[in-house]
């Protein structure tokens, strides 16, 4: 079972939600997508860490062989080619590693050679295997990592948890497309209905069973959960806001961990996303 | 000298476009037979990459100088590869800029800004 952990923007709760849910699983799997702040890997501190690097595929031009054609210029739908004084430049930051002008190139001029984008971290944290993707600083796209990132998912031990980059643009979606549920994080206010709905869209988008956990919650009126009622969506937990649980994690502790209050409450949300989970499948196998 | 200027439109009387990757047309004026066309910038409606197409687009119209209000690093990588230099528009009028240029009054773009990529403020 892959559960994804996803809120429309950054500081909801989905690092705590994903963090404590692996943890109260035991042997479980935590992968952290949010490439360009990954923070997981802080509070679980895992031991044993093996690299990868992650690379894509961008165009080489050897000059001697291109007699300036251009078919390349204009196939690449990205602009990332131009010919000026007789060279063909190559912009790496804006080639998407389609690939097409090397297929394009009559000439056979251009190849393609590696660029390091990033790495994934993967190593182990009492009884959760922690993987985290890192993209590098000034890299466009996150997407080739979390695409390694979820093709090594398949592999893992379930149950894993996905946690997801904040917002529902490429690169949420493809962090939630092979999740078999997902929770979506909101928190107790009208901005956050706003950020609730985005991801609450994108969920219904990719046909994903879906529940929300109202996170930061006060006494009184809670939007978020008057939206939820409104909608029809399901509640599947609530996290107090509570500053015991709010130190324990400034601290980059594991509250599931540290306490037997908090392992209970992150253990019955547990129980409920995966009874939800395999309701689903029966329904909609 | 043939000169190029990013612009809003396709007359004389049109104002020189603050961007220069998605202008919709450039004006292509030669300095000694003070006579000028206008070409249109495909770049202008492209997803990305737009600042690259559009100094492909003005290399290949083979001026000798860029006179515009901003650029980006991508498009000023093109366009100093083929040796045309890029100078700072003074104003919105074409004309202004046209004979601040023939009487060398323009400055060389030294900010070179690192692209809007699609967030340009206007």
């Amino acid at each position: 079972m892959k559960i994804a952990v996803l809120s429309g923007k950054g500081g909801t709760g989905k690092t705590l939600a994903s963090v404590n849910l692996a943890a109260a699983a035991g042997r479980s799997t935590y992968i952290d997508c949010d490439v360009e702040e990954p923070n997981g890997h802080l509070f679980f501190k895992p031991g044993d860490i093996k690299y990868e690097r992650i690379t894509i595929k961008i165009p080489f031009v050897d000059d001697r062989l291109c007699n300036g054609c251009r078919k390349c210029v204009d196939f690449c739908v990205f602009n990332a080619l131009a010919y000026v004084n007789g060279r063909l430049k190559v912009f790496d930051d804006i080639c998407h590693s389609c690939g097409g002008c090397v297929l394009f190139c009559p000439e056979k001029a251009l190849s393609e050679k590696e660029k390091d984008v990033g790495q994934i971290q993967k190593g182990v944290s009492e009884n959760v295997t922690v993987i985290t993707g890192i993209l590098n600083t000034g890299e466009a796209s996150g997407i080739p990592i979390i695409k390694k990132l979820l093709n090594d998912a398949d592999k893992a031990l379930e149950p894993v948890f996905i946690d997801c980059p904040p917002g529902s643009a490429c690169i949420a979606m493809e962090s939630i497309k092979d999740a078999d549920y997902c929770i979506l994080i909101a928190e107790p206010t009208l901005f956050g209905v706003h950020n609730l709905n985005m991801v609450y869209e994108l969920v219904r988008l990719f046909d994903k069973p879906h529940g929300v956990v109202l996170n930061k919650c006060l006494e009184g009126e809670n939007p978020a959960e008057k939206f939820c009622m409104e909608k029809g969506i399901k509640i599947i937990g609530r996290i107090p806001f509570d500053s015991e649980l709010g130190i324990l994690n400034s601290n980059a502790l594991i509250a599931a961990r540290k306490d037997k209050k908090y392992r209970d409450m992150f253990s019955s949300l547990l129980q409920i996303v995966t009874k939800e989970a395999q309701n689903e499948t029966v329904i909609n196998p | 000298m043939k000169i190029a200027i990013p612009v809003e439109n396709k007359s004389m009387e049109t104002t020189v476009c603050q961007s220069f990757g998605r202008t919709p047309y450039f004006l292509i004026y030669n300095t000694e037979l003070k006579d000028g066309l206008f070409i249109e910038n495909d770049a202008a409606t492209s997803q990305g990459g737009a600042g690259v197409k559009a100094a492909q687009i003005v290399v290949d119209s083979d001026v000798n100088a860029l006179l515009t209000p901003r650029c980006g690093e991508n498009a000023a990588e093109v366009i100093m590869a083929a040796g045309i230099k890029i100078y700072k528009t003074v104003n919105d009028s074409i004309m202004d800029n046209i004979d601040a240029f023939n009487k060398g009054n323009l400055f060389v773009l030294t900010d070179i800004h690192a692209g809007f990529h699609n967030h340009a403020g206007k």
